[in-house]
């Protein structure tokens, strides 16, 4: 058996499955230092269902740890940035664009050195050795423990990168270095950012990885355990050790990957109402559809994968305002259960609406009795309404496709929503979330240049699938299970040779 | 006379992005640039065309390449400094100001830090009104004016100078030249006395897209129409407004070439457009027939944000709103067509004017 486990804003959600089979789940609110909270939903799954500890094969976990720290500027260590790239890129150095107190928590420690590669592979400059020795004891002296390396056009040509970690780790042996190709894509600005932001979270990655570990053996469960990434697949105790800044989107990649499995359907909008917030996202070929745009992270620009999902503000607890009518933003949140009207509270929310409207039973229905009709009607509508100017900014196609709503909020969505085919509302809805996390399987992903003129297509994209399948191999697929699920082809303007992006990823089932 | 400082920067390079019909680069990183010239060597004095004395040394300076190469290999920041010095000895003169030679994109903002690192002034005017994929297709061409003695400095310190028989030339070498440095250049060009720029000069270009940049960041605050607040400081018409159901690229000779298929919403329900493109916005096609081309500038704006999209960044399931802008007069006179004309990219039709389609 395996156990999902996922923390939300709100919740934090634990299944357990055989198989494709729920076998019991629970939701409990998230706690401040969120290891509660997930503890607690494992223990009560496994109290409730009474299957003994040793019946779990592996664990899951999607945590929302590390976006946290970012966004509230904790628990992060002093870095240093070092970029191999002069005497280009000099007008721009690092952290340039970055929000000044996030800078200075970790330091602003900047180190621009010679190397980097050109678009096809020549040598900007060679790499100076006695330079990045000079760097790496001065970091020492300070007393840094974590460094990003990122070199121009590393996606290229990774051997700078590479080296230049050889030579600081000699110097400087207990610091933990992240490498900006591993993380990021084309986009030096982004990608370095990405491999800041990677590095600076080293200590609470050992720290957060530690205490999962240690919560399993209290619970007695003698299982391999997983961190959910960005694009809904899973990474090893060891790979969140190294690359926890690729665990930011796990929660609404959970949701959509949740939903697709309760669903069967491989193309399908997903919104998942939340407690404040909805999330829309589209599913193809069972994976979310990724941003292709540069994302932010606590005011951070970075262009790591992510899911493309479209937030806005309905949830179970917004807050109904009239004259004129407005559902949110403002909501109650978790407080729904002692502040909406048919919890006993004074506060008229969505969820009160759903019921007055007949679409839900919570609560005490009597004490909406008394809405006026007019306003339910139109709270309603204006609620259908949002929920179809999103989904209607999401789709790709006017063709109609399934629309799977999971979330506690989704009593709030009862009619046939404008370009769905069908509305699809599984069993398990609430905790489509940590599904997702129980099934998710592990991939690899490879994205760089390829020149046609020396190399046809077919041979180059026969060899971006090769890579991509031996990065999802390495990353604890079954070899037998792996398939390609995504391949992106972008010709590059004004660059000879004919010169192609390609990103190609794998995945596969977890070996276990 | 005024002075452009940091927060000037962000509007002109957003405005610029609109101006840049599809392409000229990332605009983020030219604001980046613009911002950190102006913190290091202090602001900028921008001049209007009319403050030039008519014995005046102005040389035009931008960035040459790939934009895919642009944002990876960021430049060092003083390549231009090597070939302006270059460029004054040869000329045996002093240069006075620099300006845009193509305010669509990137390169309004390019002289920006050309002029900051320098100090000198920067010319409100430009030599296109927008954004054009090769080097002769700026107004000074039709005047008589050459491109050359042209230069153009990489990174590593190297600089070039070159002097050809005509602009044509002048674009073949220096492409050239520019993918040797890695596809990236910082260049100077079309020197020119003020009596001339005056004449060949598309005037005021730097306003007009700080104008629009500050449009769009004071509709988005105000949460007001931002398309149709760009129209209108454009001067420009909505062309289309639907969503991305296809893009096909291909590279010929170096350029992206593509086509973008749109279906319409609301009023446009049922209707197609087609765009075509080479780096910048080409051809726009309704239901099959051209409706809007070059000179005249289309631009793509996303529909909610007002965000200008390039060609590059062109995806499926956008939805945006399609503005077509008319195109400064310098380019609509015979010689004008020949050069920025519909059948220079190979479209055997005759140029109509957007205003003349889509004026009521």
């Amino acid at each position: 058996m395996r156990m999902g486990v996922d923390v939300g804003g709100t919740n934090t959600d634990a299944v357990l499955m055989d198989g494709t089979k729920v076998v019991g789940w629970f939701k409990t609110p998230t706690t401040p230092d969120v290891t509660s909270g997930i503890t607690t939903a494992m223990r009560t799954v496994l109290e409730q269902t009474k299957i003994p500890a040793d019946r779990i094969k592996a664990v899951m976990i999607g945590t929302t740890h590390f976006t946290n720290a970012v966004v509230e500027r904790k628990r992060l260590m002093k870095t240093a940035a070092v970029r191999l790239g002069l005497p280009a890129t000099e007008c721009l150095p690092p952290m340039v664009d970055w929000p000044p107190e996030l800078r200075d928590t970790i330091g602003d420690h900047k180190y621009l050195v010679h190397g980097g590669h050109e678009f096809d592979g020549r040598e900007i400059s060679p790499l100076d050795e006695s330079e990045i020795r000079e760097v790496a004891r001065e970091i020492k002296s300070k007393g840094i423990r974590a460094v990003a390396i990122s070199a121009v056009f590393s996606p290229v040509n990774s051997s700078f990168e590479e080296r230049a970690a050889e030579i600081i780790q000699n110097e400087i042996p207990d610091v933990s270095i992240s490498l900006s190709h591993e993380i990021g894509r084309m986009g030096l600005l982004e990608r370095e950012n990405a491999a800041i932001l990677n590095a600076c979270l080293g200590d609470l990655a050992r720290a957060i990885v530690e205490s999962f570990r240690k919560a399993l053996v209290e619970m007695e469960i003698d299982a391999p355990f997983y961190l959910s990434q960005n694009d809904g697949t899973l990474m090893s105790a060891e790979f969140a050790e190294k690359y926890p800044v690729l665990t930011f989107a796990s929660g609404p990649t959970n949701s959509m990957r949740g939903a697709a499995f309760l669903s069967g359907a491989k193309d399908a909008m997903v919104v998942d109402v939340g407690g404040t917030t909805s999330d829309v996202g589209m599913l193809l070929r069972g994976f979310p559809r990724e941003a292709s745009v540069a994302v932010d992270i606590g005011g951070v620009r970075t262009n790591f994968r992510m899911p493309d999902v479209y937030s806005f503000g309905l949830g179970g607890g917004s807050i109904i305002s009239q004259e004129p009518l407005k559902i949110g933003p403002q909501s109650v949140g978790y407080e729904l259960i002692t502040k909406g009207l048919v919890f006993g509270g004074s506060v008229l929310t969505a969820t009160d609406i759903a019921v007055a409207g007949g679409l839900a039973d919570i609560g005490d229905p009597g004490a909406v009795k008394g809405l006026d009709a007019a306003l339910v009607r139109q709270a309603l509508d204006e609620m259908q309404s949002m929920v179809e100017t999103a989904v209607d900014r999401m789709k790709t196609s006017v063709e109609p496709i399934p629309l799977i709503l999971v979330g506690g909020g989704v009593i709030l969505v009862s009619r046939k929503v404008a370009g769905a085919s069908e509305m699809v509302k599984p069993e398990h809805f609430p905790v489509a979330n940590a599904i997702g996390a129980a099934i998710a399987q592990v991939g690899g992903e490879t994205d760089r240049i390829f020149a046609l003129a020396e190399l046809p297509r077919d041979e180059a994209l026969a060899q971006a699938r090769e890579e991509a399948s031996e990065k999802a191999k390495a990353a604890g697929a079954d070899e037998e299970t792996i398939t390609i699920v995504d391949v992106d082809e972008v010709p590059l303007s004004y660059l000879p040779s004919n010169a192609v992006r390609i990103r190609v990823k794998a995945v596969g089932d977890l070996a276990l | 006379m005024r002075l452009l400082h940091a927060e000037n920067v962000e509007d002109i390079a957003l405005g610029a992005a609109v101006l840049g019909t599809g392409g000229g680069g990332d605009p983020y990183i030219g604001k980046l640039m613009g911002i950190q010239a102006i913190r290091e060597f202090g602001p900028v004095t921008l001049l209007s065309l009319d403050e030039i004395d008519d014995d005046a040394l102005i040389v035009p300076t931008a960035m040459m390449g790939a934009p895919t190469v642009i944002v990876e290999k960021l430049p060092k920041g003083d390549e231009i400094i090597k070939s302006f010095h270059a460029l004054e000895s040869y000329l045996g003169q002093k240069i006075t100001a620099t300006m845009s030679a193509e305010a669509g994109g990137l390169n309004s903002v390019t002289p920006l830090t050309v002029a900051a690192r320098l100090r000198l002034p920067m010319v409100d005017c430009d030599g296109m009104g927008r954004a054009f994929p090769e080097l002769q297709m700026v107004t000074a061409t039709l005047y008589g004016v050459s491109s050359t003695p042209f230069a153009m400095g990489d990174e590593k310190g190297n600089s070039v100078i070159l002097n050809t028989i005509n602009n044509r030339w002048t674009e073949t070498f220096s492409r050239s030249i520019t993918i040797d440095m890695g596809c990236t250049a910082l260049i100077a060009c079309y020197a020119t006395t003020g009596k001339e720029l005056k004449e060949w000069g598309v005037p005021n270009t730097i306003t007009l897209v700080e104008e629009i940049g500050r449009t769009i960041r004071e509709a988005r605050r105000s949460k007001t129409n931002v398309v149709e607040a760009v129209r209108q400081v454009g001067g420009g018409f909505e062309i289309f407004q639907g969503k991305i159901v296809d893009v096909q690229r291909r590279t010929e000779k170096g350029f992206a070439r593509g086509e973008a298929v749109f279906e319409g919403v609301d009023e446009y329900d049922s209707q197609t457009l087609k765009l075509q493109f080479q780096n910048e916005n080409l051809v726009a096609m309704v239901d099959g027939e051209i409706m809007v081309s070059v000179p005249d500038l289309i631009t793509v704006l996303e529909a909610e944000s007002g965000e200008p999209i390039t060609t590059e960044a062109l995806r499926y399931g956008f939805r945006v709103t399609v503005l077509g802008i008319p195109c400064n007069e310098k380019w609509r006179t015979p010689e004008g067509l020949a050069l920025v004309g519909p059948r220079y990219f190979g479209y055997d039709i005759e140029w109509v004017p957007v205003e003349e389609r889509y004026g009521q």
